[in-house]
């Protein structure tokens, strides 16, 4: 018999588990491919049944997605020939592009309100958990518990008083009314998420740094903040997620300038029919984004996850 | 350079006493040990003399200027962590420069003053290196490097051999000792391990439950304990204690332990009750025309000693003889002690009482 330890897995075991991991990613890649590919078809081939996996690519899904069009006579259409390769595509239909769409615009408030969020909270959790991992806070637990208390309802609970109170206030349909609901959702996460990492850093580093000359405040942005790099990054990966995401209170509480991608994505079915490659093409760059985020942050990200398992 | 003068120093932590009222002086260049039991407050002494702590009250002079309440970087004083707390993410080199750079030097001078440094380390081949993958002493290295570059005034060390392995350890006590003799710098080292205390200190303060036992040369605190704690914690095997009763004058040179008349080093002050007789180990000799008798239980050969655990009258103890004497299991011994070295104890207060031995020396507690 060959020699093997308890703890290795055999070549068996490890074919197994990376087949399982396979199929595993295959089955939650499927939808999110078929939104992909769905963008890059036409609206009779994304509607054809059985559904087709061969199919001509068109660009047809992101001209509509960014654009408003209107139908002409051939007369018009005639006299008026092509300005570019996306009128070009909409003519098919008897159609001249007229203007942009509203989708730019949606996109860019999700990026404001969602990395604006993310930056407040990750900002104020780490000043928050760093103050409570370190310092001696009278009826710091019950603090604790009460910052954790604001998740144990769904947001959306709370959805009318906070509907009355911004209207009062004057924050419906603000960048900054958006950025500070997503931020107070998310800075109990952040808050528990971070206290955790940063109790994970010895005190000798500080104090290291105390005694090496400087101050509170230098040995925490000089020495703790390095260190919580990785924690601070998956927690601003889960508050980017949440806020990026978040469909209800936009809905709701968004219209004309701060509305975000998320609400606006379905309202792109109710110009000229069921435009399914238009919202595929908008779900799909709505996707990239975090997606990008989540790339760079990879590194950071497995490690947080494995964060404080692994330590010594 | 400096010396550093304790006053009345205490420390609560709510309702936990970490330090009760401790006085001592460390004179400038000592390599001064704080020893003691874990959880005796030697720690905490420290980290007030570094500024990581604030006292409860007391006071701390370094040069004759009280810094109690300063904040470590207005104290010029150098600390060196058990788990050595390198900066992990910066290289060796940025790490030793960072107490520089805090204080704006100029970066060539930086350069040359951490060469220098590196040199009398041996460390100047890692100097780039990131501390993630340096060895254990390596490490220690790299934060005396950074404790020394600064040139402080004092330097406190907080078990900095307590992370190493055993056989590492003692060539780091050598080269720390050999590096503060060179340096002349007023250190004051904390540790548990008392052959480390007694190894390298110039001088020691024994640490007991928040209070200081004894305060001394090591010579004085291993032959003079002025505690039963103290004879029992330095020393190995620990002093001898037999506890007999008796009601001492000042001025008496013997002692009935049962039956038998002993000498021991005239009493300065008298004792009555439940006392006790504290002999070192080494003390002892087996000798067959005395008159107080053990059976032997135990032997343990230790190369040029050997240890002998005997039953007697007044319970167990231990005896460091030459491992040429031959001692059988179950023998009946005579013991002679040597009666200069003895000390008598008040078992109630645990204090030695005053004698000929170790009037004079300092005693605290």
């Amino acid at each position: 018999m060959s020699s093997y330890t308890v703890t290795a897995p055999s070549s068996r075991q490890k074919w197994f588990a990376g087949t399982m991991v396979v199929i595993y990613a295959l089955v939650t890649m499927i939808p999110l491919v078929w939104i992909m590919i769905t963008g890059f078809k036409s609206p009779a081939d994304a509607i054809s049944y059985p559904p087709k996996v061969v199919f001509e690519p068109t660009l047809e899904g992101y001209v509509n997605l960014f654009t408003t069009r209107t139908r002409q006579t051939e007369e018009f259409l005639n006299a008026n020939p092509p300005q570019n390769w996306a009128d070009e595509i909409v003519r098919k239909y008897d159609m001249v592009i007229v203007g942009q769409s509203k989708f730019g615009e949606r996109f860019m408030n999700s990026v404001i309100i969602g990395f604006g969020s993310t930056f407040l909270s990750i900002f104020l959790g780490t000043l928050a958990a760093y103050a409570f991992s370190r310092f001696k806070i009278p009826l710091a637990d019950d603090l604790l518990f009460f910052i954790l208390s604001t998740r144990m309802m769904p947001p959306i609970a709370v959805a009318i008083p906070i509907f009355l109170m911004y209207r009062n206030l004057g924050l419906s349909d603000t960048h900054l009314g958006m950025i500070l609901l997503y931020t107070a959702v998310n800075i109990s996460l952040a808050v528990w998420l971070l206290k955790g990492f940063i109790d994970e850093i010895p005190r000798e580093y500080e104090e290291a740094a105390l005694i090496d000359g400087y101050t509170r405040f230098q040995a925490f942005y000089k020495v703790v903040l390095p260190q919580a790099a990785t924690g601070i990054a998956s927690t601003a990966i889960f508050c980017l997620i949440f806020a990026w995401n978040e469909y209800a209170f936009a809905v709701l509480l968004t219209s004309a300038t701060a509305q975000t991608a998320p609400p606006f994505i379905p309202t792109i079915i109710g110009v000229g029919g069921l435009d399914w490659p238009a919202v595929a093409a908008g779900a799909t760059i709505f996707l990239l984004p975090v997606m990008i985020f989540t790339i760079l942050l990879r590194k950071h990200l497995l490690r947080g996850i494995t964060f404080g398992a692994v330590r010594k | 350079m400096a010396q550093i003068v304790i006053k009345n120093l205490k420390k609560t932590f709510g309702d936990f006493n970490a330090v009760r009222e401790s006085s001592f002086t460390i004179e400038d260049g000592e390599f001064f040990m704080l020893l003691g039991p874990s959880g005796c407050g030697k720690t905490t002494t420290l980290r007030m003399i570094a500024g990581l702590e604030l006292p409860t009250s007391g006071e701390i002079f370094l040069d004759g200027e009280e810094i109690s309440q300063r904040p470590p970087s207005q104290r010029d004083i150098a600390f060196v962590f058990q788990m050595f707390a390198l900066y992990p993410h910066m290289n060796v080199r940025r790490n030793m420069s960072y107490p520089l750079v805090s204080q704006g030097m100029p970066r060539a001078q930086v350069k040359a003053k951490i060469a220098e440094v590196a040199h009398i380390l041996g460390i100047e081949d890692i100097l780039d290196r990131p501390v993630g993958g340096l060895s254990g002493g390596d490490r220690q290295r790299v934060a005396l490097g950074r404790a020394i570059v600064r040139e402080p005034k004092a330097f406190m060390m907080d078990e900095p051999l307590g992370a190493l392995d055993a056989e590492f350890r003692e060539h780091m006590a050598e080269e720390l000792r050999a590096l503060h003799d060179r340096m002349g710098a007023t250190t004051v080292y904390v540790t548990h391990d008392q052959l480390e205390a007694m190894q390298m200190g110039d001088k020691i303060v024994v640490m007991n439950n928040a209070v200081v036992e004894q305060f001394g040369t090591p010579q004085e605190i291993y032959d003079k304990p002025a505690t039963m704690f103290v004879a029992d914690f330095i020393g190995s095997p620990p002093m001898n204690f037999l506890p007999f009763k008796a009601s001492l004058a000042p001025g008496a040179s013997q002692v009935d332990l049962n039956g038998t008349q002993t000498a021991i080093p005239a009493l300065r002050q008298g004792g009555a009750g439940q006392l006790v007789f504290g002999v070192r180990p080494e003390h002892i000799q087996l000798d067959d025309a005395a008159a107080y008798r053990g059976r032997i239980l135990a032997t343990e050969y230790l190369g040029t000693t050997q240890i002998i655990t005997l039953d007697t009258a007044n319970g167990q103890v231990k005896a460091r003889v030459s491992a040429a004497h031959p001692a059988k299991v179950d023998e009946t011994v005579g013991l002679s002690f040597k009666s200069e070295t003895v000390t008598i104890f008040d078992q109630t207060s645990g204090h030695a009482l005053r004698s000929a031995l170790n009037d004079g020396s300092q005693i605290h507690g």
